[in-house]
């Protein structure tokens, strides 16, 4: 395993990203008009459960939608290329590096969108930017994996939901409860309960992907 | 006969369990009343069913480091088993929840986990149905099953912990063993617990039996 070859593969896939701009833009028109329909919707959310809840979901749906275009536009020659070049605990590294800048920005964009139209009653900024951090981090790690699984099948974009909205509960839930506390403002005491377990499961994550990807990436 | 000695012993046992169930007396409870005795019932079901999955996770395991074919459909004719039992006990807990609780379903850290493990495993039966490749599908189900009884074991352990639950054991509720439970129910829980796992290996036992002719049958 060597950094630079972990380096080259992320700007691999940036530069691939940014080739393709017509999938960025696509998830970003995703996001836009995701945030706008609930803005029809709602106007304005005073209540913060609602306002949170409704942000993961966005989070979330974003996430899939765009992680699942990441293995998919994979052709099967460019894999093949990519099997001589790279060994798989490699690609899966950066692939995960890749997916979590990439969930940073849409999710700061989605993060700006939403408060921008639906107004913004959250206590303690700082804390939930540093949720939304954790969350792009998490989500990232495990969707990842779960794309790898569901490109091997025949109908991907369907699995990819199914397959990975159980497994992503457990992190979902506990991010939802932390980043609660933080638009409310309340129960500081449990915060860093929660970042423990996020960051264990985080943990979980990565090293379950690690090992496992090697036999999945060639058949 | 030598061979299939648990067989009888799980017979044997849920059928003591059955009728011992109905007829030992209990401890009186104020609200579980008589409904206590569906410890008897509901409670295996969960012990069947995690002992099925872990046996499946083994298997998984134990595929992916030497690819043999028979491994994987061990595994999946046991995940197939323990949604049968898990559903089983989702139905008897709804049961109980009704009359102990007021409704069939709780917004409840346990019955979520539940639907979710449930829903992670149905999830893992459509994966399989989705991929024709029968090495594909084997080696694709395995890492998924492992990641998935992983985060299972995540949601239905640690996440309760965290929070409130209406179920005895967490969130400051007395458990049942050190409180609820008399020997009298000791004496036919645990024959219970053990009967139920047993017959639970042997319906997936044939279940795997029947499936390894199918498929003889196939490539003959």
């Amino acid at each position: 395993m060597q950094y630079s070859r972990i380096k080259s593969l992320v700007s691999k896939e940036l530069l691939l990203d940014w080739k393709a701009k017509n999938s960025l833009a696509g998830i970003l028109i995703y996001v836009a008009s995701t945030v706008f329909v609930c803005y029809l919707s709602f106007q304005h959310i005073v209540e913060p459960k609602t306002f949170n809840a409704l942000l993961w979901i966005i989070i979330l749906f974003t996430t899939v939608n765009s992680i699942t275009k990441n293995f998919a536009q994979e052709s099967d020659n460019r894999l093949l290329y990519l099997y001589t070049l790279a060994n798989p605990k490699e690609i899966i590294l950066s692939k995960m590096i890749y997916n979590t800048i990439l969930l940073l920005i849409l999710s700061l964009i989605t993060y700006g969108a939403y408060t921008l139209l639906l107004g913004n009653p959250i206590q303690n900024q700082l804390g939930f930017l540093a949720t939304l951090v954790i969350g792009a981090i998490g989500l990232s790690v495990t969707l990842t994996l779960m794309a790898a699984i569901a490109s091997k099948s025949s109908n991907s974009s369907t699995l990819m939901a199914i397959l990975s909205f159980p497994v992503i509960l457990p992190f979902l839930i506990t991010l939802i409860a932390l980043s609660l506390n933080f638009v409310e403002g309340t129960n500081p005491g449990q915060n860093f309960n929660y970042f423990m377990s996020l960051g264990g499961i985080i943990v979980i994550g990565i090293t379950m992907a690690y090992l496992l990807f090697p036999y999945l990436w060639r058949d | 006969m030598a061979k299939n000695w648990w067989k009888i012993a799980g017979i044997l046992l849920v059928a003591y369990s059955i009728v011992g169930g109905f007829l030992i007396p209990v401890p009186e409870m104020p609200i579980l009343n008589e409904t206590i005795r569906n410890t008897y019932f509901h409670i295996p079901m969960w012990f069947a069913m995690m002992a099925l999955l872990t046996y499946s996770l083994f298997n998984s395991i134990k595929f992916l480091s030497g690819f043999d074919l028979s491994l994987d459909n061990k595994a999946d004719q046991s995940v197939q088993v323990s949604l049968f039992l898990g559903a089983l006990g989702l139905l008897t807990g709804m049961l109980w929840a009704q009359f102990t609780w007021g409704s069939f379903w709780t917004n409840d850290v346990k019955l979520n986990g539940t639907a979710i493990s449930l829903l992670t495993y149905f999830a893992y039966v459509i994966l399989r149905g989705s991929i024709e490749d029968e090495n594909r599908k084997a080696k694709v189900a395995a890492v998924y099953n492992i990641f998935a009884w992983v985060m299972m074991i995540v949601f239905i352990m640690v996440i309760p912990r965290m929070t409130d639950s209406l179920h005895p054991g967490n969130g400051g509720n007395p458990a049942f063993g050190s409180y609820d439970m008399d020997n009298t129910m000791r004496a036919v829980f645990y024959p219970a617990v053990v009967g139920w796992i047993l017959i639970g290996a042997w319906i997936t036992n044939l279940k795997i039996r029947i499936k390894n002719i199918e498929n003889k049958q196939n490539y003959a």
